[in-house]
This record gives structure tokens, sequence and C-alpha cells, in this order.
């Protein structure tokens, strides 16, 4: 119990000086990388619960964040719609087409999917790109809108803008920690666990699978959608392989299958690599080996580093409470 | 009869790992099917539950045809059953896994989840509350809150009955249950299969443990080759030559007393 409050106090610490911060700087820098942060985590969290939670690793998940952008960006530039309505629209759109592609890409298994999805991301690039008549190719979509005020709130300022993001990570955060917490978050866990075991403890595996996936390309839509009206100008690019292969690192680096790794990742990575700038491309010279290094000792990440740590002193602790009661039977078990 | 296959066969291309098998599971007794080593004891029991589709014959369970059921439904008929290597979340407590086993009797969604519903709360209290009884039931009550990592092979494969005990089953099939344990142990698994019995839940194993077999099976089917060569009580089976024969690999000329 007392671990829980610990945890619990954490988050509304770290809530309250996220919604504090703004209140203390006007260095617009920080506030806009801030909220960039914000809205790559949303994705690494969809990101997150079909591969770190379901174990079936997407890697079209940068596409499905590019389709949530065109479609919030098509809608109010080319179609005129108010910003809340094309975002509802886009995240149906993007629903929709994930639910198609998931239809067929769930079909396969293991690294299976993890190619065929890439594939997937890769022909959503290429149509963002080629098919100029919709998304103008290349050129990309310029003068997206922000936000259309809702009643006095504007959008129009940074400030605003970081505590719109962080209203919706918050949002995304929460529903993560309430389905991952309950028998629905425990069946997906036992879907990555063994899908052949899940399957004859009665689960159905196929139709769970499928809505995780769509929920994941919900939150790729999303946070697609709010990348589009917060940086205003889309290209084909943000669809592009490598940034499905940059949320999966924040994804490995914060801890996958963890609820707190995708925040932990993205922060890092992301002011890691504003550190580095300096640096240019050679950053990955840095990056590189310490990712690796990361993946040979800490495979689950920080998150998933820091909870092993932690159910190692637990037992540590129930063992030393045992030890005298009946060492025979802890010798019998190694 | 609880379970019922008449000509069950499944080839995986030229191979033939079932064939033709007649086989009866009656109501709550234990049944175990024994054979050497790719005789297709597994590859039954995959049948059984609906992980591979048979390429001929029907399977009934209760009387109702479950042959193109999937996986899923078959267990939520009443089916339930272990693997050889238990499958089990390492990395989480015993008592987390086995709470996902009586997950098949629950109806809550994905809105449950996100709005905490009445019925949401109703039914994880219902599953925690089956994982606490059927561990203990398999005596597993004390260790539940340790790692799978942590514990005996011999306390993993009770987590697995758990497992499948949660699920609420009329009928376990338990893929070679004292493999890798030893002798004593493997007498406590004995008893709490016949423990199961008592309870109402027909058992069926797979095993090669012949000592722990003849003990406390009502019935034995002796698969070889794929083909169902006998059926009997443990003491028909002793005396059976093909059995006999197909275990001490003796033709014709061997002496097979």
């Amino acid at each position: 119990m007392e671990k829980v409050l610990t945890n619990r106090n954490l988050s509304m610490l770290l809530l309250a000086i996220a919604i504090l911060f703004p209140l203390f700087t006007d260095n617009q820098y920080v506030l806009h990388i801030f909220s960039l942060t914000f809205i790559w985590t949303i994705a690494v969290h969809g990101l997150n619960l079909i591969g770190g939670f379901t174990g079936q690793l997407s890697l079209a998940h940068a596409g499905f964040f590019g389709i949530g952008a065109y479609s919030v960006g098509l809608l109010t530039v080319k179609m005129g719609l108010n910003f809340w309505l094309a975002l509802v629209l886009g995240l149906i759109i993007t629903t929709a087409i994930g639910f198609v592609i998931g239809l067929v890409a769930l079909r396969t298994k293991e690294h299976f999917f993890a190619i065929y999805t890439l594939c997937v991301g890769y022909i959503i690039y290429l149509l963002l790109y080629k098919w100029e008549e919709l998304t103008e190719g290349v050129r990309g979509l310029i003068g997206i809108p922000v936000p259309a005020p809702i009643g006095p709130i504007t959008f129009d300022t940074p400030r605003n803008q970081y505590y719109l993001l962080l209203f919706f990570l918050v949002l995304v955060i929460f529903l993560m920690h309430r389905i991952m917490n309950s028998i629905i978050g425990r069946t997906y866990i036992a879907i990555r666990n063994s899908e052949e075991l899940a399957e004859t403890i009665g689960i159905a595996t196929m139709k769970q699978k499928m809505v995780s996936f769509v929920l994941s390309t919900f939150f790729a839509g999303l946070s697609g959608g709010l990348y589009a009206a917060f940086v205003r100008f889309i290209g084909p690019d943000i669809s592009y392989i490598s940034v499905t292969f940059d949320m999966l690192m924040y994804l490995i680096v914060g801890g996958m299958g963890t609820l707190s790794g995708p925040l932990i990742g993205t922060l890092l990575i992301v002011w890691l690599s504003q550190y580095l700038q300096f640096l240019q491309n050679y950053r990955m010279l840095i990056f590189g080996p310490l990712l690796t290094l990361l993946i040979i000792f800490y495979p689950r990440g920080i998150a998933g580093g820091y909870q092993m740590w932690r159910a190692k002193r637990y037992m540590r602790k129930t063992q030393q409470l045992m030890q005298p009661v009946n060492p025979v039977s802890m010798k019998e078990e190694k | 009869m609880l379970v019922q296959t008449k000509g069950l066969t499944k080839s995986f291309g030229g191979l033939t790992a079932v064939n033709q098998v007649d086989a009866e599971i009656e109501t709550n007794k234990i049944t175990a099917i024994i054979g050497p080593n790719g005789a297709g004891k597994s590859t039954f029991f995959n049948l059984i539950s609906g992980l591979h589709p048979p390429t001929e014959g029907t399977i009934h369970f209760k009387g109702t045809d479950i042959t193109k059921l999937r996986t899923y439904e078959i267990a939520r008929l009443g089916v339930g059953r272990t693997f050889q290597t238990t499958h089990l979340f390492e990395q989480s407590t015993v008592l987390d896994n086995v709470i996902i086993g009586h997950r098949l009797r629950t109806k809550s969604g994905l809105f449950d989840s996100i709005f905490k519903t009445g019925r949401l709360k109703r039914e994880e209290a219902a599953c925690r509350e089956k994982a606490h009884e059927v561990l203990e039931f398999v005596g597993l009550s004390e260790m539940s809150h340790r790692l799978v990592s942590d514990i005996s092979q011999e306390a993993k494969k009770r987590t697995a009955f758990a497992l499948a005990l949660a699920t609420d089953p009329e009928i376990v099939f338990l893929d070679e249950p004292a493999a890798g344990i030893n002798p004593e142990e493997t007498d406590g698994l004995a008893e709490l299969m016949k423990k199961m019995v008592d309870k109402g839940i027909t058992v069926c194993l797979i095993e090669h443990k012949m000592k722990m077999v003849m003990s406390i099976a009502d019935k034995i089917i002796v698969l070889n080759h794929g083909k169902k060569i006998a059926d009997g009580t443990p003491d028909e089976i002793k005396n059976n030559e093909l059995v006999i024969q197909a275990y001490l690999g003796g033709d014709t000329n061997a002496p097979v007393n």
C-alpha cells in the first residue's frame, strides 16, 4: 500500500511541476521542445500498447502518425474545417485504416508481423509522398491553423499550446493506466507472454490483438493530428521509417511494456539530442553504443530495470523473513 | 463419455502424426495417454484443444461436435490444458499469472476498463477470488506472491495446473505434468490429480513415468506411430504384447517376456 501511494504521489508531483513550469519561464524554445516531447510520448504510448504490452511489434506506427497528421492537415487547409472537427474525423480515418490493416497484418506472427507492418509503414510514406494531387507531395502542407479556441481559451500562444498538449498527454497516460491495471491489460500481457497459452485459457487472441492494434493507431493518429496543428507544416517525412525507429528507440530506452517508459524515454532522448545538436549526425556515434549497452544490460529499459531491481529487493526481503521458518524447503527448491 | 474422437487424423505434409484414432475419455476418470517419443501424443492433445485443425475425423465433447471450433471456444466449453513447457510469465508473480485464467468467464471490455464500471470491479474481484481458490487447491497459497522465475519446477507445474483450473474446466489435459520432477514431487502431483477427479474434474494426461501412470490411471490409451495400438486398464496394458513390442522395440523373434 505504501508503494502505491509513493507512485501516485510522484505522478502528482510531476504533474504539478509540469503545470507550474510555464509560469516560471518565458523561454519559448524550452516550451516548444517540451510540447514536442508530449506529442511524441502520446505516439510512443500507442507503440507501447501494441508492441510492449501485447507483444506485436508494429513498425507502421509513423505511418499512422502520418495519416493522423495529414487527415487533420488536409481537412483544415483544403476543406477549411474547424480543427476539432478535423481531429475527430482524422481519428476516425486513422483507426478505420488501422482496422483494415490490422485484419490482414495480425494474421502474421512475431517477426513476420514486424516485417509486414514495416512494409505497410513504407507504403503509407510512399502514398503521402507520391500522391501529389491529394497531399502536395514533397512540398507538404503549409499553414495548418492552430487549434480553434474553445470558448474563451485560445491556443495561439506557446504556453497555451503547451497546456493543450499536456492535457492530451495526461489523458492518454490516464487511459493507459486504467487499461493496463485492469483484466483487459492482463489479457494483452497474457497474449504477449504466449499466444498459444492465451488461446487455451479461452482468450480470443485475434479479437484482443485487434482492439489493442486499433487503439494503438488511435494514439498514433491523435499524436499526428496534434503535431500537424502544433508545427503547422507537415511533409511526407513525418511518416518515414526512421520516425518509427525513433519512437521505438524512445520506447526501448524508457522501457517496453512499462507505463512510465514512454515518457521517460522520450524526455530523455529528445533532450539529449537537443544538447548534442552541435554534433549533428555524429550524435548517432553516441546513441548507438549507449543503446547497445542499454539493451545488453537493461533489456527492459530504464523503467523496466527499476522494476526488476525493486522486485528483487522485495524478494530478498521476503526470503529473509521466510528463511528461519523453513530453511530446508528453500534449499530444495534451488 | 466426455470426449470422443472418431477417425481422428492429422497429417503434416507427408508425415501422419495422428492416424485414425478412435478414443474415448470417460467422465470423472483419469485417462493416461502413453507411447514412445514421436507417437503423436502431443499432437493428439493439440487436436482436441483446437490448436491444430484435424485433417480427418471428428471430436465430440459432451455430445457436441467441437472439431471445427477455435481453441478459445473449446476452452470456454470447459476444456482446460497445460503444456509440456509451462509457458508461464516468469517475470510476474504466481498470483498474477493465475488471475487471467478466469478471464474467459468475464465480459468486460475496453470501455469497462476505461470507465472502471461496476461490472469490471465485480469481474476483477471474481478473477482474484478464483485465483486464490485454485492456488489454495493446488497448494500454492503461500507462494502466490513470489515471482515465477523464482519458484521450483514442481511449483511451476502446479501454477500451470492452477491456471488451467481457473478456467472452470470439466476436463483438463495435462501434457507431461511430471517431466523434470523428482519422484517425491511426482507422487505429490499424482495426489493432486486424484484430488481434481474427486472435485469432479476429468483428467487426461500424457506421461512417460510408468510407475505413476500405472498407479493412478483408470484407463490407458497407447499410441505408436500415430496409431492407437491398445487401450484398457493398467493391468490389461501391462500384459499387452503390442504395447511391449512398441516399448521394447522387439520384433517377432525377440523374447518379449
